[in-house]
């Protein structure tokens, strides 16, 4: 029995800035459901006594000296932009505030 | 938009409790960015100081500032933190044009500094103890500008454009826990809390922390509950806060809008607020979309920060004095009244006096020059005092002003000529022949002249009338072009009068 | 002089003699590749982009090594170059058309590696898009064929790279491997992948997919020739901050032991029960028995162990990847690189970075970047991802207590040979399932190698036995690797690369075959 409702497929798509169609939300909602119920298991053996590992080889402190580097030149910064005003990325008016 | 209404502001304390926060960002002085090695420097071209790093291509992966650490540790620790055993990076996730990978680095569960306090004064004297929840590492955004439209916000802009120059530049965030009971002075201790973070990491050497360069910037939250309540009400929060009053000021302002709010019945919206400078109000954010949700993670790409006991207490040792403690040390060894001393502070040239001083002048002369002729100047010019000149040059200057080779009128012509870039005062003095003429004979063949110019004056002076020597006085001087020793001319015109 | 057709069938050692020995030029070499490429890849499509400086840059080695320069081993042996490695000269889409003809203004680490050692990158690969997938299909530009059976998958989400070795297109291809990527397509294929340690391939360049899981690796159709790949593209790079700093061993040194006689005597093998193949193709089944048994007669000790918590790998995978790739792919939102698409009328940034990324992303990288924002949400943060976390935990646990009895442990690489095109596309779970031997060694962070080890008797494919090692050993996989391999030729008379068909005799028929 799948918690994924339409209604959170949608959420989600907002979230993640993806414009589903109803169908792709539909078709989702069912393929999501049966792949959650499938991986939820591992919430079984995940107990509280198990740490969580992030990093598959333990490292730490891994730095960099507080040294110049190369940059890129702006026209290579700009290479790939789909639209820019010769210095700078433009975009299409922007709805929602800084976080 | 609608003007808010505003409750006085001593009834809305009556009828309210402030609760206080704040966010204070610092950007870090380091040579390079946080996560990339391109250069630390605001300015220069768009995008022209960027790697694939932080223009977030493809393929591209962050690797650690260990100079922005070692700050970092050394910020905590000037705040009264304890500094993490194990710290992370993490991920927060969200959309926007700025941000070159749609999520920041940050850090969320495990920030490299917590628990902590500082210490602030108010004008008035007044100590504070504000706690402090965490101070953090993190990465800048890139800067937008907006386009069409009437105001360059925002809001009716046709596009923008963005420059990620400033993408990566490394950034502490410091967080306060709800500071509560400081009623009516609530919105100076938001203004001094963030003075005083200024100077801690100035004194540090870890960020200019100009607030009006963005090197420091405060968000301000503010609550308000009705006296005796235990949960805390609902808080905004102010962005756009420039400056030290604009903390004061728009503390104030929310204050006396929320309480209007509640008084009449209504509930304050969680969100968050834009200050306006020039209407002294704040209005409403526009939607904050990825509020709710930003999927916090630990980052992957990167390793846990352990630093070590031993490097946590070499920098401890190396840390500087509290502001707070050093002012007090300050005024007690200068024997400056508190109006004085205030001034000083206030006028944000307490360390130009500790420079200028260290560098041999009284603490009453560098007090005397930093606020006033130079801090006359800045004025004018609409710049920050230590922009203008040295404390090194300063002291010079009042070292030549006490010997006697430049009166206080010169040594402001030769203030002026190291301002505008002519050198040091004592190369200025020689380029623009500007000493105090110290030989008798000049002066006294001058005197005569306008002795002998002025027969009516040298009978009133024989007569005893010796104030009318000013004006014998006044042309010497001006022959002289003010390079003399007014008390000596006169001195010498008395004499002169009587042979 | 060689034939042009059989240079193109020999190994990169073999290349590597002649060009050394003055045999042959490395225009020669590039040229007959470009010719193999231009007569097959019709039919296989492993490659989106073949380079035009194949051989000006081969021109420029046989110069060098006229004039004397030492040259390195791999000098003049032309590559191919997964689509997901960012090369400054040629588009580098990852297999998506959300960046299509993007040109990255930079060279991965590797493809650096790659140029600084004088190889000659003949072109890209194609892949599953951002390397989500088991066979290819997935592609934003069409799925590559098997060389082995056209109408069937060359696995994935390597595909392009394992077949164009297979095809003999070229003698070494670079991969990466997150859940298998490189290993699978290998067994399917009947050639040699590798997934490194964690960490000992700089991922610097490589688009991401799950930056935990990732690793580029070697995909050739020796052992030897994986070997002398692997040792170009290690080492430490200051760019990447989860590379390893360690020195490692010459792995052409490990392969070549292993080729030496003798190298399997008192190996103690590991067989994970969990993998052992319950509901596996009977051919793989058959196959991978056989292969232990020539493990024993060569002196190894085949020994069975346990690793109880493999049972919860492959959900664990489908959280850790599906989350991390969500993140790691926010950043296609039409601003900076790829695609633009501005809804009708207009509208915000955020309509034109919704409708650019409903347009430019596929449905396998849509489900799971779905998947993935779900799993890091609100309230479902500890249950799926914060679990997810601590299933890696007992994975590695089990990996460690196992190490403590064997030196490798081996598995079929694949649980089926080569399904045929469109067989699983509508089944995303079915699809997960393929690589339910090779996720446990990324979750892990240990290295794994696929061999080939026979064709399945019920339909003539090939089936790839894989070795997993402790993390850092991967020299052992070399040379047990090269010394199975050995048994295994030895025992047919003949590599299996060489069974083969003959792909320059077939008609173009990959359209008519009921492709997707």
């Amino acid at each position: 029995m799948s918690e994924i409702t339409r209604e959170q497929v949608e959420h989600l798509a907002g979230l993640a800035r993806i414009a589903l169609t109803p169908d792709e939300i539909d078709t989702m909602t069912r393929e999501l459901g049966q792949i959650v119920d499938n991986v939820a298991k591992v919430s079984e053996v995940a107990t509280d006594d198990v740490p969580a590992t992030s990093h598959p080889i333990p490292l730490e402190n891994v730095f960099r000296a507080d040294v110049v580097g190369e940059t890129l030149t702006a026209e290579q910064a700009l290479s790939g932009a789909p639209d820019h005003d010769g210095s700078r990325f433009r975009v299409t008016a922007i709805l929602g505030e800084e976080q | 938009m609608a003007k808010a209404d505003l409750m006085d502001y001593d009834e809305a304390l009556e009828r309210y409790e402030v609760v206080l926060g704040f966010e204070v960002h610092v950007e870090l002085a380091t040579k390079t960015k946080m996560f990339s090695d391109a250069p630390n420097f605001f300015g220069g071209a768009p995008n022209t100081n960027v790697t694939p790093v932080d223009l977030g291509l493809p393929g591209s992966l962050p690797v650690v500032n260990e100079q922005a650490v070692t700050y970092s540790i050394s910020l905590g620790l000037a705040l009264g933190c304890s500094i993490a055993e194990s710290s992370r990076f993490a991920r927060k996730n969200y959309f926007y044009p700025d941000n070159p990978k749609n999520y920041q680095v940050s850090q969320f569960d495990e920030p490299i500094a917590f628990e902590g306090e500082v210490e602030v004064e108010l004008p008035d004297g007044t100590v504070f103890h504000v706690p402090i929840e965490r101070a953090h590492m993190e990465e800048d955004a890139g800067k937008l500008t907006h386009v069409g439209g009437s105001t360059g916000r925002i809001q009716g802009a046709e596009y923008s454009l963005v420059d990620y120059n400033r993408a990566g530049i490394p950034l502490v965030e410091i967080v306060t826990k709800p500071i509560i009971g400081a009623g009516a002075l609530g919105p100076e201790l938001g203004a001094a809390y963030v003075s005083t973070i200024r100077d801690i990491v100035r004194a540090l050497g870890v960020s200019e922390a100009r607030m009006e360069r963005g090197n420091l910037r405060c968000d301000a939250n503010v609550s308000l509950r009705p006296h005796g309540q235990v949960e805390l009400g609902t808080r905004t929060e102010t962005k756009n806060v420039n400056s030290f009053r604009s903390v004061e000021r728009a503390v104030r302002h929310e204050i006396q809008r929320q309480a209007a709010i509640l008084a009449a019945g209504g509930t304050i919206t969680q969100e968050t607020r834009h200050w306006h400078e020039d209407t002294g109000r704040t209005s409403a954010g526009r939607p904050k979309s990825d509020a709710d949700d930003y999927r916090y993670f630990p980052e992957p790409d990167l390793l846990p920060v352990v630093p070590s006991r031993e490097l946590v207490e070499e920098l401890r040792l190396a840390l500087p004095e509290a502001p707070v403690a050093m002012r007090r040390r300050l005024k007690a060894d200068w024997g400056f009244a508190d109006l004085e001393f205030q001034d000083v502070v206030n006028s944000g040239l307490l360390q130009e006096l500790v420079d200028t001083v260290a560098a041999g002048a009284s603490p009453q002369a560098a007090r005397k020059w930093w606020t006033g002729e130079i801090a006359r100047l800045a004025n004018a010019a609409g710049v920050e005092p230590s922009s203008l000149v040295s404390p090194l040059h300063v002291s010079e200057l009042i070292a030549l002003v006490e010997s006697g080779e430049l009166t206080d009128r010169l040594a402001r012509q030769v203030l002026e000529g190291v301002v505008a870039g002519e050198g040091s005062p004592s190369e200025v003095v020689e380029s623009r022949g500007l000493r105090v003429v110290s030989d008798d004979g000049a002066l006294i063949a001058a005197i005569d002249e306008a002795l002998a110019s002025q027969p009516d004056v040298l009978a009133k002076i024989r007569d005893g009338k010796v104030q009318a020597a000013g004006a014998v006085i006044g042309a010497v001087m001006k022959a002289m072009k003010g390079q003399a020793d007014a008390a000596r001319v006169r001195e010498l015109v008395l004499e002169r009068a009587q042979a | 002089m060689t034939d042009a057709s059989s240079l193109v069938r020999l190994s990169a050692a073999d290349l590597s003699a002649k060009l050394t020995a003055g045999d042959v030029s490395a225009v020669e070499v590039a040229q007959a590749h470009l010719d193999r490429i231009a007569a097959v890849d019709g039919d296989v499509h492993a490659f989106l982009h073949v380079s035009d400086a194949a051989l000006t840059t081969a021109a420029d080695v046989d110069r060098r090594r006229a004039a004397g320069e030492q040259l390195g081993a791999l000098a003049g042996v032309p590559i191919a170059v997964k689509d997901v490695l960012c090369t400054i000269d040629m588009p580098s889409t990852s297999g998506s058309k959300i960046l299509e003809g993007w040109v990255p203004p930079y060279d991965a680490t590797v493809v650096r590696k790659l140029r600084a050692a004088d190889m000659v990158p003949l072109g890209k690969t194609n892949m599953d898009e951002f390397a989500m997938g088991s066979s290819t299909e997935f592609s934003a530009y069409g799925p590559t064929h098997n060389p082995w059976s056209l109408d069937r998958i060359p696995g994935g989400s390597g595909g392009g790279s394992a077949a164009a070795v297979a095809a003999f297109e070229a003698p070494l291809a670079l991969g990466s491997d997150t859940g298998g990527s490189i290993r699978q397509p290998g067994a399917v294929t009947g050639t040699v992948g590798v997934k490194p340690t964690y960490g000992s391939v700089s991922r610097y360049g490589a688009i991401a997919l799950a930056s935990s899981l990732d690793q580029v690796g070697p995909v050739s159709r020796t052992v030897l020739d994986s070997a002398l790949l692997h040792d170009v593209i290690k080492g430490h790079d200051p760019r990447d901050s989860t590379s390893l700093r360690d020195e490692w061993p010459s792995f052409a040194d490990a392969a070549r032991r292993g080729l030496a006689g003798g190298a399997l005597q008192g190996v103690r093998i590991g067989v994970v029960r969990e993998l052992a193949g319950d509901g596996f193709q009977a051919g793989v089944t058959a196959r991978f028995a056989e292969a232990l048994e020539l493990l024993s007669g060569a002196g190894a000790e085949i020994v069975e162990v346990s690793a109880p918590s493999f049972e919860y790998a492959i959900s664990a995978y489908y959280l850790i990847l599906p989350a991390e790739a969500s993140s790691n792919l926010a950043k296609f939102d039409s601003v900076r690189f790829g695609l633009r698409v501005v809804p009708e009328g207009g509208g915000t940034v955020e309509d034109v970075m919704a409708a650019t990324r409903e347009a430019g992303f596929g449905p396998e990288v849509k489900r799971r970047i779905i998947l993935g924002t779900y799993a890091l949400s609100a309230g479902y943060y500890d249950a799926y991802y914060g679990s997810a976390q601590k299933v890696r935990t007992l994975v590695q646990r089990d990996f460690a207590a196992a190490f403590e009895k064997v030196d490798v442990l081996v598995s079929p690489s694949a649980p089926t040979t080569a399904f045929r095109l469109g067989e699983k596309i509508d089944d995303p779970l079915s699809m997960y399932l393929n690589d339910i031997t090779t996720i446990p060694a990324n979750l892990a962070g240990i290295p794994g190698i696929s061999v080939p080890m026979g064709l399945a008797e019920e339909d003539g494919l090939p089936t790839g036995l894989q070795f997993m090692a402790p993390a850092r050993e991967d020299a052992r996989l070399y040379t047990y690797g090269a010394a199975l391999e050995q048994l295994l030729e030895q025992g047919w008379g003949h590599t299996l690369i060489s069974r083969a068909p003959d792909l320059s005799a077939t008609e173009q028929n990959a359209a008519t075959e009921g492709v997707i």
